[in-house]
Parts: structure tokens; sequence; C-alpha cells
């Protein structure tokens, strides 16, 4: 498709007196096109065109949580009373706004069984970095600067290791036993004096709740270090098992996963962070408080001198966790339940049904979360289809790939969530095009090889773009 | 049961196909006594009584005509921008990973990389990161990359406090440290040492400082090439229409580039989502934070776009990863690109020309009244501190009754006096809000 | 099956050695370690002069979908290193003993004599 680059007119430019020095001023003009209001429409409506989304197609990527972006919460998103708030409004000036992120922080603590929640943080990751930096603030306040230790298990999501990193923290991995739990020994052997917290996702990444999370939580306590929720499968337990009962000191929430706001192309998201009381004073700021007067202010740095500080310029992205709270309200008590039913209802069935036609579960003794594993390494050994094939050959069928080859020790895997918004005929129909994808690699495994066959690109040389890194349009 | 599309048919052959007999059956892994119900979340409601009770807090606030600045900015927003970023297919995708699938948002993020770079000056820009602020802690870690044995970074005074906040809080933890540099007093703008401290890896030059004052990037930029120092520009990516693109600066140019792109096409949303803009010069490609996408192409030599150099990223090198940034800001991204196709070059150089223009407009209407002055007095683009004799606070809050926000007081800042406000302007603002300005600034200022 | 020729010795970490004589060791990675990366797109070489260390990191082996350490096979000091694959990370795939080798080093006479023979290399990757 052609460039935005390529759709230019000549307009004359604009000259002006400036009463800025020339040296400070650029020498040359912009070198960007003047396409008219059409043509970008156009091109933008074209381009959009080209994506597959939850709006247009099944989205089963494990781990994300694609599930059905309600309208009404962008519609109410964008109310001109919110989207025109200049973050530098005094707060007597923005008191509707305060309000509805004050309902948030309380929802948020409430399905957490957390004391108090910032919503600062701009994505997962950030909340993250966050609360892990949360822990080693706890720890020095205590005067303890030992602990440079995280523990993480070794199927944990690469971002963990990598905030841990972030907020000055070695980081040493801890194995997983073949049913998908902690290897409890090992945690045992590596909790000392030296470790500062564990970062653990429950149900894991490997689509199963870890059912020693209480002895878990016991030794780590025992031993003088916190532990650290990863809120990336929340929506497995929205309504039904909080993390804060399960022993957890500090954790996030992925907004834009359990709580419907939109993935948008990649974000922004936004991670929430809720924390027990012992861990209030260092959650991040800005933070809503109600005043005795019932009034709404912004709490700062004054208010809370142990705070880890300011993660960015303001408050979040509030448009997110206007979204955000929109859903929540919209959910309410019974509705938030559901969610976790019906998400964990869905991902049961459509593990069964495709083991049905003959696939293989990574850990088939074990009950499902809201997303599951499967493996092909049977069909790699037998035709040397890979998971990558099937997931392209998926594409080829309107549905957008599981994700593949996460976790790592799960060799040849595809990851599997199907969301509690879609309907059984949906779920069905997958069943029924991963059946014939599966004959296919048995019959004609270089038709998969090939995949895509049937959208406007083949498949597309990531080698080829690395090796020659071509970053930005060429002039 | 909103959004979930099951009747009890179909739930109950889903069950029976599961071999259970009822949802809670499939929670039998978890202990029962975790397993608690939310008592405190309120009852659901209805759409229509959802939409009321957000259009009542919505209307809880007065609708004011902003001259606050900061850092974030009341542009005009090309009406195409909303109407294209609501489109589920951009709205509701996520992260391409699988790239046939994802051209839409490849090649929107393409070309943002490509608008930011021709803005910039710069060679390479990526697919961008949280916000401003947050992408200069990004760069400042970069910095840290590219001079392993150094420990700190040059901070100007001037660098906007709340973006400097987030340095201070996340910086230490890497046992990173800010130096701050002095101001001048009477110029508002850096005063450079003679020498660099030994330790540092980088200097911060703002272009567009928290005064609204423009700084003498080209001095700045050889100080930091002499003094074996990178740099790293922040920018301010409308005003880049006029000033000189940070590619430019000294001889060298700068080495990194940073930015709050809000002013392309992004809601002021109470402050986010916002959009951080990332560019550097090519070689560096491998130390870069966040998202890259690369033009490609596929068996057939058709041209496509898809991710590329992620073994830089958290899912692959772990620990390891150039940062913990997952994705970028996606839809904000969409939004800024689009806003800088409907502007153009042409649109964008108006937008700029227009609101330096009122800024002055204002100025010269402001310091017409009694007793008011300019505290620094050098060239700025569109955003200005103005003394008044009365407490900037106080002027800003009765000034709302006016439907104006008449600007950020220095002091909520921590920077200047008490009288000192920090004003905005930009070409949404018409000769008859400068004149409504005045005429409330000049009433207050008589009682 | 992938290549193991019989001339070369190997290290656990899938590094091949050749002894050019005269202390001087031509170092590659190995078809194995080719096929496990995937398509290789970025090599990072230590410069000639630096030291290496047996068993430590002295450089980066980027594919498109991961990242690995090089780990030298051998101590010594790094006398040449193929500069040629920052253009063509690609012969990694293609040639991997041949025009894709990554290094020369300089080390004591017989310092691969820890190293596994191509017969213990088959049977360390059969067993992975």
């Amino acid at each position: 498709m052609e460039s935005i680059f390529d759709l230019d007119h000549h307009r004359e430019p604009v000259t002006a007196d400036l009463d800025i020095p020339a040296a400070l001023c650029r020498q040359h003009p912009l070198d960007l096109p003047n396409p008219s209001e059409l043509e970008v429409l156009r091109h933008y409506t074209q381009l959009s065109q080209r994506n597959f989304a939850i709006d247009t197609h099944f989205y089963p990527l494990g781990s994300c949580t694609m599930k059905y972006n309600p309208r009404i919460a962008h519609r109410l998103a964008n109310l001109p009373g919110f989207a025109d708030i200049h973050p530098a409004t005094p707060a007597q000036a923005q008191q509707g706004l305060l309000h509805l992120l004050w309902d948030l922080q309380n929802g948020l603590a409430e399905l957490t069984q957390m004391a108090a929640v910032s919503l600062t943080p701009a994505a997962g990751a950030q909340g993250e970095l966050a609360g892990v930096a949360m822990i080693r603030a706890y720890h020095h306040a205590r005067g303890d600067f030992q602990r440079r230790r995280m523990l993480i298990p070794s199927a944990a999501h690469g971002t963990n290791p990598a905030s841990a990193r972030m907020a000055g923290f070695t980081v040493t991995e801890l194995p997983t036993r073949a049913d998908g739990d902690l290897e409890l020994a090992a945690l045992e052997r590596e909790l000392g004096p030296d470790v500062a917290g564990i970062m653990l996702t429950n149900p894991s990444t490997l689509g199963v709740f870890e059912r020693q999370i209480e002895t878990i939580a016991e030794r780590v306590h025992q031993a003088g270090a916190l532990l650290y929720y990863d809120g990336a499968n929340f929506n497995a337990i929205l309504g039904r098992v909080a993390p804060g009962r399960m022993g957890f000191d500090v954790m996030h929430l992925n907004l834009h996963k359990t709580f419907a706001t939109p993935h948008g192309g990649g974000g922004p998201g936004s991670g929430a962070v809720a924390a027990a009381a012992h861990l209030e004073p260092f959650l991040p700021l800005p933070r809503v408080q109600r005043e005795q007067d019932g009034r709404w202010r912004w709490l700062g740095r004054a208010d809370r001198p142990q705070s880890i500080g300011r993660l960015n310029a303001y408050a979040g992205q509030i448009g997110v966790l206007l979204r955000a709270q929109a859903y929540l309200r919209r959910l309410g008590r019974a509705g938030v339940k559901r969610v976790s039913s019906y998400a964990v209802l869905n991902a049961n069935y459509l593990l069964k049904e495709l083991q049905r036609v003959g696939y293989r579960a990574a850990f088939p003794q074990r009950r499902a979360s809201h997303e599951f594993l499967l493996t092909v390494e049977d069909l790699h050994r037998q035709t040397g289809v890979r998971a990558l094939d099937v997931a392209k050959r998926l594409l080829d069928f309107g549905i957008y790939a599981p994700t593949i080859y996460f976790p790592q020790l799960v060799p040849e895997c595809l990851l599997i969530e199907p969301t509690e918004t879609e309907s059984k005929a949906t779920l069905d129909r997958f069943v029924a095009v991963m059946a014939q994808i599966r004959q296919e690699a048995l019959e004609q495994p270089e038709l998969l090889k090939g995949a895509p066959q049937r959208l406007k690109l083949g498949r597309l040389d990531e080698a080829w773009a690395a090796r020659h890194l071509q970053l930005v349009q060429e002039r | 049961m909103p959004y979930i599309p099951h009747d009890e048919e179909e739930t109950a052959a889903m069950l029976a196909a599961i071999g259970v007999d009822r949802i809670d059956a499939l929670f039998d892994e978890i202990p029962q006594h975790l397993q608690t119900f939310p008592q405190g979340v309120p009852e659901g409601l209805s759409e229509m009584a959802l939409a009321r009770e957000f259009e009542e807090r919505a209307a809880a606030q007065p609708s004011l005509r902003s001259f606050a600045g900061a850092g974030a900015y009341a542009h005009h927003i090309p009406a195409v921008v909303p109407e294209l970023i609501g489109r589920g297919e951009f709205y509701s995708a996520y992260t391409p990973y699988q790239a046939e699938a994802s051209q839409g948002t490849l090649q929107v993020i393409f070309e943002f990389q490509t608008y930011i770079a021709r803005l910039t000056g710069m060679e390479v820009a990526n697919a961008s990161l949280y916000d401003g602020a947050s992408a200069l802690f990004e760069a400042c870690l970069m910095a840290l990359r590219l001079r392993p044995q150094q420990r700190s970074i040059l901070v100007p005074r001037y660098l906007l406090p709340h973006w400097r906040e987030v340095l201070d809080s996340l910086l230490p933890l890497q046992d990173v440290r800010c130096i701050e540099l002095d101001a001048d007093p009477q110029r508002g703008t850096v005063r450079l040492p003679a020498q660099a401290p030994a330790d540092a890896a980088a200097l911060i030059i703002p272009q567009i400082n928290a005064l609204g004052l423009l700084e003498d990037v080209d001095a700045l930029q050889r100080w930091a090439t002499d003094q074996g120092l990178l740099s790293i520009a922040v920018v301010q990516p409308l005003s880049l229409a006029l000033l000189r693109e940070p590619g430019g600066w000294g001889e060298s140019g700068a080495d990194i580039v940073v930015g709050e792109a809000q002013a392309l096409g992004i809601p002021l949303n109470g402050g986010g989502p916002y959009c951080g803009l990332f560019a550097c010069r090519r070689d560096m490609v491998r130390q870069m934070p966040g998202r890259l996408v690369a033009r490609t192409r596929d068996a057939a030599g058709r041209v496509g776009y898809c991710l590329t150099l992620q073994a830089r990223e958290q899912h692959i090198r772990r620990g390891q990863a150039t940062s913990n940034v997952c994705t970028n800001q996606g839809l904000m991204v969409t939004a800024a690109t689009i806003a800088l196709a409907s502007l153009g070059a042409h649109g964008l150089r108006e937008a700029a020309v227009r609101s330096h223009r009122q800024a002055r407009s204002l100025l010269a209407a402001l310091l017409d009244l009694k007793a008011v002055r300019r505290p620094w007095d050098g060239p700025f683009f569109n955003e200005f501190v103005v003394r008044f004799p009365i407490s900037a606070v106080q002027l800003r809050d009765a000034l709302l009754a006016d439907g104006i926000l008449a600007g950020v007081p220095l002091a909520e800042l921590g920077l200047g006096e008490d009288g000192d406000l920090l004003i905005a302007v930009t070409e949404r603002v018409s000769d008859e809000d400068i004149d409504d300005y005045r005429a409330a600034v000049g009433r207050i200022l008589e009682q | 099956m992938s290549t193991i020729p019989e001339h070369l010795r190997y290290s656990t970490t899938h590094e091949w050695v050749e002894d050019l004589g005269s202390g001087r060791y031509r170092v590659g990675i190995t078809d194995h370690a080719q096929e496990l990366l995937g398509d290789l797109v970025y090599v990072e070489l230590p410069e000639p002069g630096r030291g290496v260390q047996s068993g430590v990191t002295c450089g980066v082996l980027e594919s498109v979908k991961a990242a690995s350490d090089l780990i030298a096979p051998l101590t010594g000091v790094v006398a040449e290193r193929n500069e040629a694959l920052g253009e063509h990370p690609e012969w990694l795939n293609e040639d991997p003993y041949g025009r894709a080798w990554l290094l020369v080093l300089e080390a004591v006479p017989a310092a691969t004599a820890e190293l596994l023979d191509a017969a213990a290399y088959g049977r360390l990757i059969e067993g992975q």
C-alpha cells in the first residue's frame, strides 16, 4: 500500500514575522507531505482495514485478555468534561473526574482485598516496576539494605525480571514442576536474608492455578520477604479470589485486560497498583483522596513522604481509567464474578474440544484457568510443522493467532485465551478450523509452512527486516 | 448479562462437554476458603444509568478556555483524528505480533517513526513510550548503557519539575543520580559550568524550558560535545515547525531526542494517555528502548512492515532487556500520525506561527496592565511567565469564574515567585479570548 | 541432523574450534547452534587485542526471535574477527563452518584439550 509520504500537494509556505532569533529557528522547511483531508481519511481508513481486531475477528491471544471493549466506555471517557481537562487544573475545577477516579480506586481495592490503590502506572510493566520499587522502599524504611535479590519463576513473563532489574534487584529464577506448580524445595533453598521478594502470577503463565500459594506466602513471609502479584491473569479469578487473601503484599492490575479497556494496537494500557496496609505509604503519586468535607484532591509528596514518587508526568492514563471505571460500574457486583465464571468456562470447553480433535494439552491433568497451553510438538516431530505455522494458517481463516512460544519452557506451544465475551458458536468454529489445520498439517504440511496464503501479503521476512533495518521512509 | 453471550442451554452443553455439572466446579483446584465474593462492589448499572452518572460527573466541572501549559497544551485536534482512531480496527487490535494481520497498525507506526525522525532531524525514531517524562527517564538509562562507566546525568534547573520528579523516583533505583545545573537568574536559561563532573554520562537540553524560554541550544550542544557527554534533547514537537531541529544543533546534532507528543492530536485528558516520542542516531539503535517497526517484504517481494530488533526487548531478553516496556502508546501514536498527516508541513507551521503570534499578543496585552511585568524576557515560542502584583494562585482561582484557566502558577511547580504565572497560548486562542483574559485580569487587579 | 565436521573440536556451549597451528585457533558456532537460534541478524564480536576467557561471554548473537551470548571456548587473545559478518549475518545460517567463522584467537598450544571431539559433541546434542 502507498505511504502517506507519497500524498503531497504544493502549498505556499506561511510567511511569518517571528520574534525568535534566527539562530534558534529551523533553517530548512519541514520535509513533510501535505495530503488533502480526503486523502488522509482514505489512507488511514484503508490501513485500518488491514488489521485484525476484536471488533472484526476472534482474537484468542493468550495472556492478553482480548475481550470486547464496550463502546459506552469509549463514549463516556471522551465526554468534553473529561477530555478537555488540563492536568494543571486546580482540584476544585475537576471534582467530577476526581470522584470517578476515587470510585475506581475503591472498586479495585475491594476486588483485590488490598488496603489502597494508586492509578498512576501507565502500563502493566510500569505497575510492576512500581510494585518492586515499593518492596525495595519497604525494606529500606526498616533499615534492611541487604535484600537485593528477587525470585521469579522461570515461566514468568519476561517483563518480571526486566522490571526487577530496573528496580535494582538481581533475579533468581525458580523452576516449575511437571504439573505446572512451583518447585517448593527450590523456593525454600533460595529464600534467605538477601531475598526481597517473589513475583508470581496466579493463575500462572502456564494457565493453571498455583495450588500451593498459601504455603508459598507463609514461607516467603517467614523469610522476611514480600509477595508481588502480577495481575496479568486476574480475569481468571475476578470477583472470586482476591490476591490480598492469597497473601500477596502488592500487585498491579492490567486494566486493558481485565477491565476491558482497548488495546489500541499496543496501548495505552494502565497498570494500577494495589497494596496491603504496610505498603500503602510507598504507593506511587499522585493518588486521589477524599477530604473530611467530602471534596476530592490529589495526594502529593507532602502527604506521603515515603512514596516511591512520580512515575510519569501526570496522574497516569486517565482516559483509560475512566473506561475501566465505566466497565466496572456497568458490571457491578454480580457482573464481575460472571466474568471469571465464563472466561474459565470458555477456556475449559475449548481445551476439551481441541483435545477431542487431536491436540495435546501441555498440562492435561490440570483444570484450565481462563487460558490454556497446547503443544504441537507431536505435529512438529511428525511433519515439521511448527507452532508458528499453525499460527500463520489460522490467519487464513480470519482468526488471530494465539500467543506462541511463550512460556518458553513448553516446546512448540500455543497459549489460547478465548475470554468470556466469545460465544459458543465462535469457539465451535475455532475448533473446526483447528481440526482442519491439523488435518492439513498431516496431509500437506507445505500449505502451513507457506501460510498465510489468503491475506494481501504472504509471510513477512523478519530476518530481512532486521538485517536491512529500514526504520524510516527514505526521502 | 452485559457482554456475555451464553444462554442457559449453551452453558449446559459446554459444561456437559467438559464433564462437570456447574461452573463453580471449574474452580475446584482453588482452595474453597480463598473464594470470597466482593461484597463492597456496588450493583451494576444499565447503560442508560451509567451514562447519566458519567455525564453528571463530566458536567460537574466548569468548561474552561485553557491557557495552561507546562508540558500539556490545548491545541486544535483535526476532526478526522477522533473519527479514525475510534475505528474498531485500530481501537481493538493489539500489539502487532502477527505482522500479516496487523499491517494497518504497523504501517501507521512506520509512518509515525518517519514523521518523528523528520521533525527532530534524527536518523531513527521508535514506536513511542508512555509519555514525555518516561521517555526522558528511558533516554537517561540509554545514555548510561552507551557510557557504562558513568553514573550521573546533568539536569538543568529549568527542566519541567514533574519530569524531574520522574527521574528522581526511578534513576536512583539503579544508582544513577541527577546533578542539577544552575540557571542564570537574569536570563532564566542554563548556566554552564567550566567542566562537567567526571561521572556524567549526558546533558539534558530542554528546548523550551520550564519557564517557556528558549535555550541557546548550539552552545549547549557544543559544550556537551567538548566535554565528551551525550546530549538528550527534550522538545515539544509542534514547536519544531519553527525551531531548529535537534539533529541540527551545534556541529554534531543531539544524540537522543525525547518529547511529549500530546500537542499532536491528543486531547488533554486530565494528563493522559499521552505519547512519549523517542529518536536517536542510527548507530545507537540497539541500545534504544521500546518497540520498533521496520519495512520488509514477503516471499513474492511485496512490501510490508513488521516489528524488528525484538531481541532487545523483555519478552526475549528478560532481565537483560534494554527496558521493561512491552508495548507503545498505540492509539495515541495513531492519533499523532493522523494529526501530522492532516496538518501537513503547511498546517503545522501555520499552527506554530499562530500560537507564537497570539502568545505575543497576550503578553503585550498583559504587560500593558499596571504593575505587571515579565521577570525573564528572553525569546519564547508560545509560553511565557508574567509576574503579577498578587498571588498567581489567587489570580488563577479567581479567573475560573470567567471560564478561564489562566495558566500554571510557578509556585505550584516549586519555581519562581508568588506572583509568577506560566501562561501558554495555542492557535485556538482568538483575539476575543485575549481581550477577555486581559479584561478579567484587569478587573481582579483593580479590586 | 546437523553437520559436525570431524576435524574440529567443540564446546558444550556450541562453539567450534579449529587448530590453525602456532597457537592460533579459529572459532565459530556450530550448525546445531545456528539451527537453534534461527535467522541470525546481528553479531557483536570482541575487538582484536582483547582477552577472552574460556566459559565467559565475549559477544552477542542475535536472531529474529532470540539473543544469545557468545561464550569463548578458549582462554586467549583476539587476533582477528570476521568483520564481514556485520554486513552478512546470514552467513552464520548458510555456512557456519566456513565463511561465517567468528574469531581467530591466540592461545597456548594444545588449548583445545578440554574440548569435545566430533563424536562426543554429536552425543551431546543428541541427548538435548
